[in-house]
């Protein structure tokens, strides 16, 4: 997905209770989206957690985690070690939800809207330049 | 009377392995034109992670990934036309080696023509200065 590009619909599976859901029932009820996409054996996904951390308080955003080709048990001691900043989680065992999403690998995050479009991406870990672009453009 | 329902027997168990065989059969050409399929579609895609690799030559993690994801979209029914473009909306034209014509690669298709013909009148041109 590239910036201003419309999301299309796709299913994805919950960490929690494996259950698949198109992504479209997820997405309601906020005005802004911030999928990140995660992994324990990520080291910048390390470096990034509390940047994500600092999203977390915002309220016009969900924060979405996409854990990818990850053990569920490794992913739960690294949100339990760097602090756990998603609404919902997602697993993508096979590195298919992170294709279907555009993505080269992780980190990867993507800022959504209301109408299913990508507003921005960020391909690496992200940083306080971006911590604050995001903060700017939820604000509007 | 015996002799008779065992040759019958044998019957029903050679029709039953023939038709087994032949679900074999049909089961390994249905799965190896997918895989044939998968790997012409991999072979005209870039690798955007790696150096001048395609995602067939590719064992980086993007490309197992793409493979995974090429072979679930041919399973469930999508022709290769869709795969690619499905792949061009959500990477961009980059990711296939041989773009098609469209609004984004027109100029790159139609410079090399151009360049022939404006070549093409310069030669001209020249000549005709050369016999006047």
């Amino acid at each position: 997905m590239t910036d201003n590009q419309i999301f299309t619909d796709f299913e994805v599976v919950e960490f929690v209770e494996e259950k698949q859901i198109n992504l479209n029932k997820v997405l309601t009820g906020k005005n802004f989206y911030l999928i990140n996409i995660w992994s324990s054996w990520c080291e910048p996904c390390k470096d990034e957690s509390d940047k994500l951390l600092q999203l977390k308080n915002d309220t016009s955003v969900m924060m979405i985690g996409i854990n990818y080709k990850d053990k569920k048990k490794n992913a739960l001691n690294f949100l339990k070690l760097y602090g756990d900043p998603f609404e919902q989680i997602f697993v993508d065992k096979q590195g298919l939800i992170a294709i279907n999403f555009g993505a080269y690998g992780v980190p990867e995050t993507f800022l959504i809207n209301n109408d299913n479009k990508v507003l921005k991406k960020y391909i690496g870990p992200l940083n306080d330049e971006d911590v604050y672009e995001i903060k700017k453009i939820t604000k509007n | 009377m015996f002799m008779k329902s065992k040759k019958l027997l044998k019957i029903k168990i050679l029709i039953i392995l023939i038709l087994t065989c032949s679900s074999f059969k049909n089961t390994a050409i249905s799965s190896s034109f997918s895989e044939e399929q998968t790997v012409n579609i991999t072979k005209n895609l870039r690798c955007l992670i790696c150096q001048g690799q395609t995602i067939h030559e590719s064992n980086s993690d993007f490309a197992e990934s793409m493979k995974k994801y090429i072979k679930s979209e041919l399973e469930n029914g999508k022709t290769n036309d869709e795969v690619f473009s499905s792949l061009i909306e959500k990477y961009g034209q980059w990711i296939v080696y041989d773009p098609g014509i469209s609004r984004n690669t027109l100029l790159l298709w139609a410079l090399p023509l151009l360049l022939f013909l404006i070549g093409g009148v310069i030669i001209v041109r020249k000549i005709l200065e050369k016999y006047e």
